[in-house]
C-alpha cells in the first residue's frame, strides 16, 4: 500500500477514536480511518486534543467523487511527532451533500472548505462563509463531480483509450526511447512524445 | 462638534501593482486603516484538477508547470513522487540528485522573485527585485540549457528526469555556486539592515506559532512563525536524508522574519546543492515505465517541500491511465487563509506588505 | 566539457550587450583622416581655451557686456543703455523680464526632456540594467518618443468626475513649479526676481502645489486618488513646518532673507551650510522628498499601496504633465539645495573663473543625483511613521537646534572674534549637537534598530508548537 512513510496504521487511529467516541469510527484500513459524517467534528477535535495523536494541522482537505457518494478526505498531521493522520467521511446524499465544517477545529479549513463547495458541490454547515471561491456565483454546476455536463453515472469522462497504448503489446516502454514517428497517430502524436531522444 | 467616519470600499485588484496576477481583495477601509477584507480570486482558474482526470499521468505533469509557474521543478516533482509511490516505481539514484539539484535551484529562484516582490512592495523601486533578478536569470538559463524551457520546464517525468544535464550544464553551475554567496550578501547588505525595510516589516503581519499550525500555513510563513516545519527533514524525499543542511526559524512571526527565513534557505539550497553536485553518480536518468501507466486502484498523498512550503498530490487511481482523482494541494491558496486576521486592523501599506510576505503565486491559487 | 566563457549567450538581447561597443573603443576604430580632423579641433579649443583664460585672468573682462561669467552683466549694461537713451524704465524691465521668462521655461523644458532620460538610465545603472539605448543615441530621443506616445493617448475622464476641477490640477499644478525658479540665483548678478523675503516667498510657493494636487485626487472620484490626495495634503502641512524652521536657522546667521545674500553670505565665509548646519541640511533633504513625492517618502503615489496616488485617473498627457512636474520639482530642489546648503554659485573662489551658474547646475545635478539615488536605493515609509518622524523627531531637534544657532549667530557678529573661530565653534557645536542630539532623541522614543534586526535562528530538528517554544526559549 502505497501510505505515507509516517502515516499512521487506520486500525490503531479507529482503536483510540472507537474507545474515546464510541460509535464515531464506521470504518477502518490500513491507509485511513472513516468516521460518521455528522460526527466530523467530534473526532477533528479529538485528535486535535489528544496526546497521542496531536494531530495539530489539517494538511489538505478534499474530496472525492464517488459517483454514488462523496469522500471527504482530511490530511492531518502532527508536526511534533511528524505522523500523519487520514481521515475519511463519506457524504452519501450525491443530490444535496452536507457536511459539518471543520472550520470550529482548524482554521486552515477556511479556504479548502470553499474550494471543496465550489467544484464538488459539499455544503459545509456552520461554516463561517459559505461562497464559491474560483467560479462566479450562478455558475452552473460543480465542475469536479463526475456527472458533470451531463455525464452519467456509471460512465468515466475519463479518456475511454489512449491511442497510443499498444494493448498487445505492454511491455513496450515510453522512456526507453524506442518509439518512433510512424508508431504515432498523427493528431495525438507530440503530447506523448515525452521521452528523451 | 462631532465627526463620523465613513466606512468605504476600496477594491485592490484584480489589475493592482501588488497583487502580484490577477488577485483581488475587497477591502472595507476607515480612513487607512483596513475593517474587513474579502479575497476573492479564480481569475486564472483553468481546473487543471478536471482536466488531469482526462489524461495519462505523463501529460498531467506539464500542467503542474502552469499551476505554481515561478516552482515549475518543485511542482513537476511533487507530481512524479506522488505517482511513483502509487505505481511503486523506482527511481534511478542519478535522477534523484538530479531532482534535487534542480528543485533547490528552483527554490533559490522562487525565493529571489518573493524577496524582491516584498521589497518592491515595501516601496523600494524595484532595485532588489532587479538584484535578485540577476541570480535567477542564471539559474533560468540553466534550465534552459537542460530541458529548453525556462519557467515551465516540464523536466521530471515518472521514474527519472527527462534530459541529462548537458556538458557545459556543470561549469555554468560550479560558476554560478561559487559566486551565489556573495551575490546574497550584497543583496542582504542592500535590504536587512535598512532601517526603513525595518521599520515597514517589523512586528508587521505577526502570526502566532499556535495560529500558523492551526490556520494550516507551511513552507517559509510557518517557519517564520517560529515552527520548525520543513518536510526536507521530516519526511526526506529523493536524497535529502544525505544532504546536510540546517532550517531556518523566525523568531517573531512577523513579515521580516518571512523574508530573512527565505534569505537563509538561499543559502541553504547552495550548500545543498554544492553538496548534491559532489556527491552524484552516474548512471542512468531515467527508468523505463509502461506508456500508459496504469498505477494499482488506491490513491497516495505525496507532497514535497515547494519554495512555497507543503506542495502536495492526492492522487486517487482507479487503474486506469487516467487519475480519478487528481488534487493539488496549493500552499499560495491555503497560506491565505489567515489573510483577513493578519490584514484586518492595520493600515493599507501594512496588509500590502503582509500579503507580500506570503508570496501568493496566482496560478498556485486558481490552478 | 567546455568552459564557461565560451558559452552561447541564452538570448539575442544578451548577444547584443556581449557585442556592445563603448564609446572609447569607437573613437579608436575611427579612420585615420576623421581622427586627425578630431586631434585639430581639440588643440584648437585648447588654444581658444587659454586665450579666454589669460582675459580672465587679467581682468579685462570683468564687468563687459560679453562677460559671459555672469549673465547679468548683459542685462546691466542694457538697463544702462536705455537709461542714457532716455528709453521708459518700464522698457528693460520688460525685455529683461521676457527674456528671464523664456530663458527658466527653456531651462525646465530642457530639463524635463533631458530628465526623463538621465533619471531613466541612472536608475537603471544602480538596478544593472541597461535603461532606453534604443531611440536615438545612447536612447537620447526615448523622452520624446514617449511624449508623443503620450499626446496620441485618448484623455480620459471618469464619468464620476468633476469635470472642470478634473480639468484644472495638470496645469495649476505646473504653476507654482515655474514661479519657484524665480529667486534663484545663478551667478552674483543673475536672478530672475532676487527677493528681498525670497524665503518666505520660496516656503510660500512650495506649499502651492499641493492644492492642485488634493484637487486632482478630489475631483477624480478614485479612492486611490483620495487616499493619495489625502496623504499628501498631510505629509505637506506635516514637513512645512521643519522645511520652514531649518530655513530659519539659515536666515538667523545670515541676516538676511534674500537668496542671493544667503549664496554671498557662504562665499564670503568660505563655509557651507551643511557644515555648518548638518541636522538643518538633513531635515531640508527630507522634507523635500516628501514634498516632492520621491522615494523614500512617495507615499503621495505609492504605486505597490494606491497605484499612482492622486493621479490615478490620469491619462495621456495629463498623467504626463504631472510626471513632468514632479521631474521639474525634483531639480528646483536641487537647486534649492544647493543655494542653501550647498554654497550656491560660490566655489572656494573658483567662481571667479568658472561661470557661476555651471557651478549651480553642476551642484543642483549632484543633488538631483542624489535624490535619484535614494529612488533606487530605499524602501518607503508608512504615512503614519512619517508622520511621527516629522513631529516627534524632526520638529523638536529643530527647534532645539534653532535655540543653539540663534546663540551661535549672536556670537559669530557680535563678539569681534575672528571668523575662525566662531563659525568653526558653531561647526562644532552644531555636529555635536546632531550626532549626540539625534542619538539621544532617538532613544528616548524607544527606537532600537539594532535590536530589530535579528536573523533567524538555524536549527536542524523537526518539530511543531512544543519545538518552536523550546527553540525561543533556548535562543
Amino acid at each position: 500500500m502505497p501510505a505515507g512513510p509516517h502515516q499512521l496504521d487506520g486500525h490503531r487511529i479507529a482503536a483510540r477514536l472507537g474507545a474515546a467516541l464510541p460509535g464515531v469510527v464506521t470504518r477502518a484500513t490500513q491507509e485511513w480511518v472513516e468516521v460518521a459524517p455528522e460526527r466530523v467534528q467530534d473526532a477533528l477535535r479529538w485528535l486535535r486534543d489528544s496526546e497521542e495523536f496531536d494531530a495539530a494541522q489539517l494538511s489538505n482537505l478534499t474530496a472525492v467523487d464517488r459517483h454514488t457518494h462523496f469522500e471527504v478526505v482530511y490530511h492531518l498531521q502532527s508536526l511534533d511527532l511528524n505522523q500523519q493522520v487520514v481521515v475519511k467521511a463519506i457524504v452519501a446524499d450525491h443530490e444535496a451533500p452536507s457536511l459539518p465544517s471543520a472550520y470550529p477545529v482548524y482554521k486552515g479549513a477556511l479556504l479548502q472548505e470553499r474550494e471543496v463547495y465550489d467544484l464538488m458541490g459539499i455544503r459545509f454547515a456552520d461554516h463561517p462563509d459559505m461562497r464559491r471561491l474560483f467560479l462566479w456565483e450562478g455558475f452552473p454546476g460543480h465542475p469536479l463531480r463526475k456527472d458533470f455536463l451531463g455525464i452519467g453515472h456509471g460512465q468515466t469522462s475519463g479518456l475511454q483509450r489512449f491511442p497510443n497504448e499498444d494493448l498487445a503489446n505492454r511491455d513496450r516502454m515510453m522512456n526507453a526511447g524506442n518509439l518512433t514517428s510512424q508508431d504515432m497517430p498523427r493528431e495525438a502524436g507530440g503530447s506523448m512524445a515525452s521521452g528523451g531522444h | 462638534m462631532t465627526t463620523v467616519n465613513e466606512p468605504y470600499v476600496l477594491n485592490i485588484g484584480p489589475q493592482h501593482p501588488s497583487t502580484h496576477g490577477v488577485f483581488r481583495l475587497r477591502v472595507v477601509m476607515d480612513g487607512e486603516v483596513i475593517r474587513d477584507l474579502d479575497m476573492i480570486v479564480g481569475y486564472l482558474h483553468r481546473s487543471m484538477e478536471k482536466l488531469a482526470e482526462e489524461r495519462t499521468y505523463t501529460q498531467n505533469i506539464p500542467f503542474t508547470d502552469r499551476a505554481d509557474y515561478l516552482a515549475a521543478m518543485s511542482n513537476n516533482l511533487g507530481v512524479c513522487l506522488a505517482v511513483e509511490r502509487l505505481a511503486g516505481v523506482e527511481v534511478p539514484e542519478r535522477a534523484s540528485y538530479l531532482r534535487v539539484i534542480f528543485a533547490e535551484l528552483q527554490r533559490i529562484a522562487s525565493h529571489a522573485m518573493a524577496n524582491g516582490t516584498l521589497v518592491s512592495d515595501a516601496g523600494a523601486w524595484q532595485t532588489p527585485l532587479l538584484y535578485m533578478f540577476r541570480e535567477r536569470e542564471k539559474i533560468l538559463d540553466l534550465f534552459e540549457m537542460t530541458c529548453g524551457a525556462r519557467l515551465t520546464t516540464n523536466y521530471m517525468r515518472i521514474g527519472g528526469v527527462a534530459f541529462d544535464p548537458p556538458p557545459e550544464f556543470w561549469p555554468a553551475l560550479q560558476e554560478l555556486l561559487d559566486e551565489m554567496p556573495a551575490r546574497i550578501d550584497e543583496y542582504a547588505s542592500l535590504v536587512v539592515d535598512s532601517e526603513i525595510f525595518l521599520a515597514r516589516t517589523r512586528n508587521v503581519g505577526v502570526i502566532s506559532a499556535a495560529d500558523a499550525i492551526n490556520g494550516s500555513l507551511v513552507g517559509p510563513a510557518l517557519r517564520g512563525s517560529g515552527v520548525p516545519w520543513d518536510l526536507r527533514k521530516a519526511e526526506p524525499y529523493c536524497v535529502y536524508d544525505r544532504m546536510n543542511f540546517e532550517v531556518p526559524v523566525g523568531r517573531h512571526g512577523d513579515v521580516y522574519d518571512r523574508f530573512m527565513v527565505r534569505l537563509e534557505e538561499t543559502r541553504q539550497s547552495v550548500e545543498i546543492i554544492k553538496q548534491a553536485v559532489a556527491q552524484i553518480p552516474d548512471g542512468p536518468h531515467k527508468t523505463d515505465i509502461p506508456l500508459a501507466l496504469r498505477p494499482p486502484p488506491g490513491e497516495v498523498y505525496g507532497r514535497v517541500e515547494g519554495p512555497r512550503g507543503e506542495l502536495g498530490f492526492y492522487v486517487v487511481s482507479d487503474g486506469t491511465p487516467a487519475p480519478y482523482r487528481f488534487h493539488i494541494r496549493a500552499p499560495s491558496l491555503i497560506n491565505l487563509s489567515l489573510l483577513r486576521e493578519m490584514a484586518v486592523g492595520v493600515s493599507l501599506p501594512d496588509a500590502v506588505v503582509a500579503l507580500g510576505s506570503l508570496d501568493i503565486v496566482v496560478g498556485d491559487i486558481d490552478r | 566539457m567546455s568552459s564557461a566563457a565560451d558559452r552561447r549567450p541564452a538570448t539575442p538581447m544578451a548577444r547584443q550587450i556581449l557585442e556592445h561597443h563603448s564609446l572609447l573603443s569607437r573613437a579608436r576604430a575611427l579612420p585615420g583622416e576623421a581622427r586627425f580632423v578630431l586631434a585639430v579641433l581639440t588643440l584648437g579649443a585648447l588654444v581658444a581655451g587659454a586665450g579666454i583664460g589669460f582675459l580672465v585672468v587679467t581682468g579685462q573682462l570683468d564687468g563687459r557686456w560679453y562677460d559671459l561669467r555672469d549673465l547679468g552683466n548683459a542685462t546691466a549694461h542694457f538697463r544702462g543703455w536705455t537709461q542714457r537713451q532716455g528709453i521708459h524704465s518700464a522698457v528693460p524691465y520688460l525685455v529683461t523680464g521676457l527674456l528671464g521668462g523664456i530663458a527658466i521655461l527653456s531651462l525646465v523644458g530642457g530639463w524635463l526632456v533631458i530628465g526623463v532620460w538621465a533619471e531613466r538610465r541612472l536608475i537603471a545603472k544602480f538596478q544593472i540594467r541597461q535603461g532606453p539605448n534604443r531611440v536615438g543615441p545612447f536612447g537620447l530621443l526615448q523622452p520624446l518618443a514617449d511624449a508623443v506616445k503620450l499626446l496620441q493617448k485618448e484623455v480620459l475622464i471618469p464619468i464620476g468626475a468633476d469635470k472642470l476641477l478634473f480639468f484644472l490640477p495638470p496645469i495649476l499644478i505646473f504653476i507654482p513649479a515655474m514661479l519657484g525658479w524665480g529667486p534663484v540665483p545663478w551667478a552674483p548678478k543673475m536672478s530672475y526676481a532676487d527677493l528681498n523675503v525670497g524665503v518666505v516667498y520660496t516656503i510660500a510657493i512650495s506649499s502651492l502645489g499641493v492644492l492642485a494636487v488634493f484637487l486632482a485626487g478630489w475631483s477624480s472620484n478614485n479612492h486611490y486618488a483620495l487616499l493619495g490626495a489625502m496623504r499628501t495634503v498631510a505629509m505637506m502641512v506635516s514637513y512645512e513646518i521643519p522645511i520652514s524652521i531649518s530655513l530659519l536657522a539659515i536666515v538667523l546667521f545670515t541676516g538676511s532673507l534674500q537668496l542671493s545674500d544667503i549664496v554671498a553670505w557662504q562665499a564670503q565665509h568660505n563655509v557651507w551650510m551643511i557644515v555648518l548646519l548638518p541636522f538643518g541640511a538633513f531635515t531640508f533633504l527630507f522634507a523635500s522628498t516628501a514634498e516632492i513625492n520621491r522615494t523614500p517618502n512617495d507615499i503621495g503615489e505609492a504605486e505597490s499601496e494606491i497605484v499612482a496616488g492622486f493621479h490615478t485617473e490620469y491619462s495621456g498627457m495629463k498623467a504626463g504633465l504631472f510626471l513632468a512636474v514632479e521631474l521639474g520639482n525634483a531639480l528646483l530642489v536641487g537647486a534649492m539645495m544647493s543655494t542653501f546648503f550647498f554654497g550656491g554659485y560660490s566655489l572656494f573662489g573658483l567662481e571667479r573663473w568658472i561661470p557661476g551658474y555651471l557651478i549651480m547646475g553642476a551642484k543642483t545635478f549632484l543633488v538631483y543625483f542624489g535624490f535619484v539615488w535614494l529612488r533606487a536605493t530605499l524602501p518607503r515609509f508608512r504615512l503614519d511613521q512619517l508622520m511621527a518622524f516629522a513631529w516627534k523627531f524632526l520638529i523638536p531637534l529643530s527647534i532645539i537646534q534653532l535655540l543653539f544657532v540663534a546663540v551661535e549667530s549672536m556670537v559669530v557678529v557680535q563678539s569681534g572674534l575672528p571668523g575662525i573661530v566662531t563659525i568653526g565653534g558653531s561647526i562644532i557645536a552644531n555636529a555635536a549637537l546632531t550626532f549626540v542630539g539625534v542619538r539621544a532623541w532617538a532613544n528616548a522614543i524607544g527606537y532600537s534598530p539594532k535590536e530589530m534586526a535579528s536573523p533567524p535562528i538555524m536549527t536542524n530538528g523537526v518539530g511543531g508548537l512544543r519545538a518552536a517554544e523550546q527553540i525561543r526559549a533556548a535562543s
